[in-house]
């Protein structure tokens, strides 16, 4: 199914420019960051701007270029954070890149492959971020991008259980977590976190005042933490939920949950083992979701089990 | 808990999110650095957010008091 991969349609294009010399630089375009536009010629190319985050001086830049290659003087921001320069004649695709690689931007990508993650603003500034998602998306696009895959494979990172990267319908997701301790002596009884948790996680005791915490109902967000005047309440430790297989589209999967309290700088073998997991397990053109439907999802957490284990499994891998 | 004298006092039962906040910070802005600002809320959201809010303004809550359907807060300026 050639017709897959936006990179092939782009090779055939010098083929119908009878005559006509093209400079097309193919080594741009394995990346599949252009897209063919319903307009004859015309390409919407998409920019790597991992987690969203682009430096202002360097989008000052980005945007003199857009207006100097866009026909039409737009850009769309994609709904994976990155920026998309809008009617780009094919012709200029490497003068375009070679303006772009000035400023250290590159192109991004499509097709079966790591795509760039997505993050949102996380604990840098962020009040509720409990991991630092955009150091995190980062790593990955600068380890991972690219990565060849039977499919598409899409890795986002959320700072905590709000998950505004949306970590349920990704490939695979982080999500960020903290896990509470309590301390009694310091503990006044004055009832704010029970207020603070939305989860019903702590109840006041109907005498002192003190909480009583269930850990079934706790999500990990940190609010508790957060809200308690006298530090009672602290970070016992930070981590990363872990999400695989889900996906958006026409058929919406939800992801499976396979582990808690993934630590950063395990983050890493997590991507490698589940691509590894992925390799050996998955067919062409088949989401690592539906791998796992076929195959089963505890042969992807036994396969994971050494590297979950510096957190905490999820063995049953729940939806 | 022994109480603790308040320099200044804000009622802010009815007031809404984050407005509550935004006049608590503003009055400890006029206040000095040790001084303690009270401040009543109402339960629910204001005493959900509020706090925290504070804290990450870097100032102390000293004390808290439920008062029925309400929170008396008293507040270090840092």
């Amino acid at each position: 199914m050639v017709d897959k991969f936006i990179e092939d349609k782009v090779t055939r294009v010098p083929l119908k420019k009878d005559g006509q010399e093209v400079k097309v630089d193919f080594n741009d375009l394995k990346s599949g960051g252009f897209i063919k536009q319903r307009q004859k010629d015309l390409f919407a190319v998409r920019l790597r701007c991992p987690g969203g985050r682009i430096d202002t001086k360097k989008l000052i830049e980005i945007a003199k270029i857009a207006d100097k290659y866009s026909k039409k003087g737009v850009i769309h921001l994609s709904f994976r954070q990155s920026l998309e320069i809008l009617y780009v004649d094919y012709k200029e695709f490497d003068s375009l890149v070679r303006d772009l690689e000035k400023i250290g931007q590159k192109v991004a990508s499509c097709g079966p492959r790591v795509r760039v993650p997505t993050a949102c603003g996380g604990c840098e500034y962020n009040p509720n971020g409990l991991t630092d998602t955009q150091q995190m998306a980062k790593m990955v696009d600068e380890k991972y991008f690219g990565t060849p895959c039977y499919h598409k494979f899409k890795i986002s990172f959320s700072g905590c259980p709000i998950d505004c990267a949306r970590t349920r319908e990704m490939d695979l997701g982080f999500q960020g977590v903290v896990e509470p301790t309590w301390d009694e002596d310091t503990c006044t009884g004055c009832t704010i976190c029970s207020k603070a948790c939305k989860e019903d996680a702590i109840v006041s005791h109907p005498e002192t005042g003190k909480p009583i915490y269930d850990p079934l109902k706790c999500i990990y967000c940190g609010d508790c933490i957060r809200a308690c005047p006298t530090e009672s309440w602290q970070a016992k430790r930070y981590g990363h939920f872990v999400r695989i297989g889900g996906k958006h589209g026409r058929h919406p999967r939800e992801a499976n949950e396979v582990a808690n309290f993934i630590p950063n700088e395990k983050v890493p073998e997590v991507i490698e083992k589940t691509l590894e997991w992925y390799k050996i397990n998955g067919k062409k053109g088949e989401r690592i979701g539906k791998a796992i439907d076929r195959v089963g999802v505890e042969s992807y957490t036994k396969f994971m089990e050494s590297v979950f284990k510096s957190g905490e499994p999820v063995p049953t891998g729940k939806v | 808990m022994a109480d603790i004298k308040a320099d200044a006092s804000l009622d802010l039962r009815g007031i809404l999110c984050p407005i509550n906040f935004v006049k608590t910070k503003l009055k400890l802005e006029t206040m000095d650095v040790g001084q303690v600002l009270e401040v009543v809320l109402d339960d629910g959201e204001p005493i959900q957010n509020v706090p925290k809010s504070i804290k990450e303004e870097g100032h102390k809550i000293v004390e808290v008091k439920k008062e029925g359907e309400h929170f008396r807060l008293k507040i270090q300026k840092r």
